[in-house]
């Protein structure tokens, strides 16, 4: 198990290495002088120009900019976003627990219900049940959620009038942010509503962030299910007289569950990558908003900086992903 | 009367291709403490018929029999709670692979207890007892500590001692054994035969040995029934059918026994292709 | 290059064989219902782009302007004329979405192009030669995988300057290292059997061992991703287009339709709704079809 990190680990560095020389060639790699476009529409003098050009370092050779960044990395400093003036990564810390609120209760929704519709489908196989949910998961997993947004928005916002449009809570309340995270800090403030109106700005957005992630849950562990019923152990579960829901809910299970994990960890990818379109959409102010605006406003710092936390969360994340693969897996764990 | 009567069982299933018989007709009687060889190759529906008499077999199939008992209790009639009352308390069965058989998400510990929790009314302390006992009776060597491991860390012949000390846990009256010495190697199988007749000796059980090896039957069986292509061509006791067999087919299968090669070539039952055809068996497949 | 004596047993080199393969692989194919629907769809659809300019009952760059936001026919205040109705320029919102088709099966057509000859190339040489080649390509490669694709995608677009032709590029880029792994790992696991081995006794190249030998025989896995890629394509591309990252305005493409809806959305319905009902159906139906595939050549998952 321990060899089995430390691999992992050894794998990760060179990636993130990777992924640093990608975030810093991409300043360098932007059509045009850096200079000015950072310095925007404004433009810029000759001579400050000069004093900038050696105040950022662009003036010395490529290897020595590198190292400079990655020292820079290391102590916490990933530039300054030209558009607020604040530290790109003070800017990603108060966002980013708006992002985690709707990930996380996207991928809640995604597992609990794709993992019990993909084992009823499994055990239903070739049944009308098993089509209808296989099909249904297709067109999920088929989905432009840009659109599913603005199609959800259409008939729960605008026909039904049951949920807000934008934002995370309504402007009636005010409270200080304790967590980051609305629904606790509404809870917390005590203001009567406040959870109710955090949740109904969620709702819609958690549904659509969920949806293609809900869908490749669902089949993969379909496919999972039905691998794993078929094994020898699964036959010897039922020779020995146990209940249907013991053979399939625990022996079964169990080790399709294998499969499942390694895909829910990559769905994280697909959370970050959606958060982007979901957050536009519904102008959640999170991570992903912020990098898209950035972008449009050519604030070229944030986006690199945001594009090297967002590689750095994704690593992250599939390095625990990988831990608890070890875990659930006892032919890596007791090695 | 025996302990185990089937009459006419006949097992089919859907293919894409259409319908398939696996299994046409056939008759099985064991008595209490006798050991029943099932001997043919595969595709004979050896294994077909006694996953039928477990209720083992997938949906596609179809299985219908004139009587099939099982001491006093029909076992066609039952439906599948009743049946669990029955397989892995009074009937039991081990299979070919062991490794593949046990779950490798679950420690043989885990493993061993679960049918003495589903039958039995033994606590949980009890229960681990009684593991342990089972796990030595099997000779596990260091059986507490066994009970702990999980199966990828046991060699074949270990996972193969399990199974039967798992099979064993309720005290059958019957436990069917499918090819449980094939994926061994064969300085394990004799061990395992060996046990698995001690054990049957030591309880007086009876067993079923479903096997393509005629050195097994020959060590093991009491009696011994011989299928072909899902039909049964012959059915004798252990001596006579090495003495006199009377099927064309029971002769070629003799035959390819090693001891029996004659020259520098084992014959194989194609070889007898005239004498089975005459004796109205196809090589081509007896139904399609 | 001589020719090799085990050339002949080669599966690809001899028709019949390849025949049978072929109606084997249908059959298994037509079982699956789903999969024939798709296929029905995107066969439509691959005409309708042919076709557009004689299907569509307007040109789609028209602005007819006494027609401005005109629903749908079934609905009050349609007109005959525009059965979609139109969008706020008075655009025929059926006929932008036909000319759209084209976009969606181009995009799809470029990205797997470029994902699956770069990935096919990388992938052999990774799995053919190993070693530190091996070593850097796979690294490469997990490099963009830490990102998210649709991330890596706008950031490459701000680079190369928004566009169809640079979304497209980047797409590509971002598709491919699942194209180079399944190679790799369809090479080396080609490379130890018999037919590989016997080639190389028999003294074939390298080139000849990669691309004649080995790359036939791990085409399954490629075709299946290939499908799977192309409906990815066609929803990446026509996610930047609505992020304004992807074709610009006034290009009929299905994403860049959607973005310059976006302000109608709680007045005029039908102009958010049709341009992504097409992004899905088409989605759809290419996944169906790729699921299909999967199924009929992947023998692991044949039904017996």
């Amino acid at each position: 198990m321990f060899r089995f990190l430390l691999g992992r680990l050894g794998l990760l560095i060179p990636t993130f290495l990777g992924v640093t020389l990608i975030a810093f060639s991409f300043i360098r790699m932007l059509p045009g002088d850096p200079l000015e476009l950072l310095a925007g529409e404004r433009g810029v003098t000759p001579e400050r120009k000069a004093q900038l050009m050696k105040q950022m370092g662009f003036d010395r050779p490529y290897w020595e900019q590198y190292l400079t960044y990655l020292a820079d990395i290391f102590r916490g400093d990933l530039g300054t976003s030209f558009a607020s003036k604040r530290p790109v990564l003070d800017e990603f810390l108060t966002l980013f627990p708006a992002t985690v609120e709707l990930a996380l209760c996207a991928i809640i929704l995604a597992v609990s219900i794709g993992i019990p519709l993909g084992i009823f489908a499994a055990i239903k196989r070739g049944t009308i049940a098993d089509q209808a949910i296989m099909g249904t998961a297709l067109v999920g997993y088929s989905m432009p959620i840009f659109w599913w947004g603005l199609l959800l928005i259409i008939l729960f916002s605008g026909v039904l009038g049951w949920t807000p449009v934008s934002g995370r809570i309504s402007l009636l309340y005010y409270f200080p942010s304790v967590t980051g995270f609305m629904l606790i800090d509404s809870l917390l403030s005590g203001e009567k509503g406040a959870f109710i109106s955090a949740v109904r700005h969620l709702i819609l957005p958690a549904i659509v962030l969920s949806t293609i992630p809900l869908a490749v849950i669902a089949r993969q562990t379909r496919s999972a299910m039905l691998e794993v019923l078929g094994e020898d152990y699964v036959r010897t579960a039922r020779a020995k007289g146990l209940s249907p829901f013991r053979v399939v809910g625990l022996h079964a299970l169990r080790n399709a569950l294998i499969p499942v994990i390694t895909t829910i960890g990559l769905q994280v990818g697909v959370l970050l990558g959606g958060a982007i379109l979901t957050e536009t959409i519904f102008s959640w102010p999170g991570v992903g908003k912020w990098l898209l605006d950035s972008i449009g406003r050519r604030d070229y710092f944030v986006v690199q900086g945001a594009l090297l936390l967002i590689a750095g969360i994704v690593m992250f994340v599939n390095l625990v992903v990988d831990m608890l693969y070890g875990m659930v897996n006892p032919r890596i764990r007791h090695h | 009367m025996g302990i185990l009567e089937i009459k006419n069982l006949s097992v089919e299933f859907d293919t894409v291709a259409g319908p398939f018989r696996a299994l046409d007709g056939v008759n099985y009687s064991i008595d209490p403490g006798e050991v029943l060889a099932i001997v043919g190759e595969s595709g004979s529906g050896k294994s077909v018929a006694m996953l039928a008499v477990m209720g083992l077999l997938p949906n596609t199939a179809t299985v219908t029999a004139d009587k099939m008992m099982f001491e006093d209790i029909d076992l066609a009639s039952l439906n599948t709670s009743q049946r669990r009352q029955v397989i892995g308390k009074d009937i039991s069965m081990i299979f070919q692979e062991p490794i593949a058989s046990l779950n490798p998400c679950f420690t043989v510990g885990f493993q061993l207890t679960e049918a003495l929790k589903a039958h039995t009314s033994l606590s949980g302390s009890q229960r681990q007892k009684r593991a342990e006992e089972l796990l030595e009776s099997v000779g596990i060597p260091n059986p507490k500590g066994s009970l702990t491991v999980f199966p990828h860390q046991m060699s074949g012949g270990q996972c193969q001692r399990v199974m039967i000390a798992m099979a064993i846990s309720c005290a059958p009256k019957l436990l069917i054994a499918d090819e449980p010495t094939t994926a061994l190697d064969v300085t394990i199988q004799k061990q395992i035969l060996d046990l698995l007749l001690t054990i049957q000796q030591d309880s007086g059980m009876a067993l079923i040995m479903i096997t393509h090896d005629m050195g097994v039957v020959a060590e093991t069986a009491d009696r011994v029934v011989v299928q072909y292509k899902g039909r049964q061509v012959e059915e004798a006791d252990v001596l006579s059918l090495f003495e006199s067999p009377k099927n064309a087919y029971t002769k070629a299968l003799l035959s390819a026994l090693p001891e029996n090669a004659t020259g520098d070539r084992l014959p194989t039952v194609q070889d007898f292709a005239k004498e089975l055809t005459d004796a109205g068996i196809s090589l081509e497949g007896v139904s399609k | 290059m001589s020719v090799s004596p085990e050339a002949k047993t080669l599966p690809q080199t001899t028709e019949n064989p390849t025949k049978e393969v072929l109606k084997e692989f249908w059959y298994y194919f037509s079982q699956n219902r789903g999969a024939v629907i798709g296929l029905t769809i995107v066969i439509l659809l691959i005409l309708m782009a042919i076709f557009a300019a004689f299907i569509a009952p307007h040109n789609p760059d028209i602005q007819y302007r006494d027609s401005f936001l005109v629903p749908p026919v079934w609905q009050e205040g349609g007109k005959s004329a525009f059965i979609l109705g139109t969008d706020a320029v008075g655009r025929d919102i059926l006929s932008r979405l036909i000319y759209g088709a084209r976009y969606s099966l181009y995009i799809g057509i470029v990205v797997v192009f470029i994902a699956l000859t770069g990935g096919i190339i990388l992938g052999l040489i990774a799995g053919y030669f190993r070693g530190i080649i091996d070593t850097i390509i796979m690294r490469v490669m997990d490099v963009i995988l830490a990102f998210p694709a649709l991330l890596l995608a706008l950031v490459l677009v701000a680079i190369l300057g928004p566009g169809l032709i640079n979304a497209m590029y980047a797409i590509g880029i971002v598709l491919q290292p699942h194209f180079v792994r399944l190679t790799r790992a369809a090479v080396m696991a080609e490379q130890s059997r018999d037919y590989v081995v016997a080639s190389k006794v028999s003294g074939a190249g390298h080139l000849r061992l990669m691309f004649r030998t080995i790359l036939p025989n791990c085409m399954a896995p490629l075709i299946v991703q290939a499908t799977l890629s192309f409906s990815n394509a066609i929803l990446d591309a026509a996610a930047l287009g609505f992020l304004g990252m992807g074709a610009q305005p006034p290009t009929p493409e299905w994403g860049t339709m959607l973005s310059e809806a976006r302000e109608f959305i709680l007045s005029a319905w039908w102009v958010v709704t049709f341009p992504g009902l097409a992004i899905l159906i088409t989605v759809l139906a290419i996944n169906l079809v790729g699921d299909g595939l999967r199924d009929a050549l992947d023998p692991k998952l044949k039904r017996s």
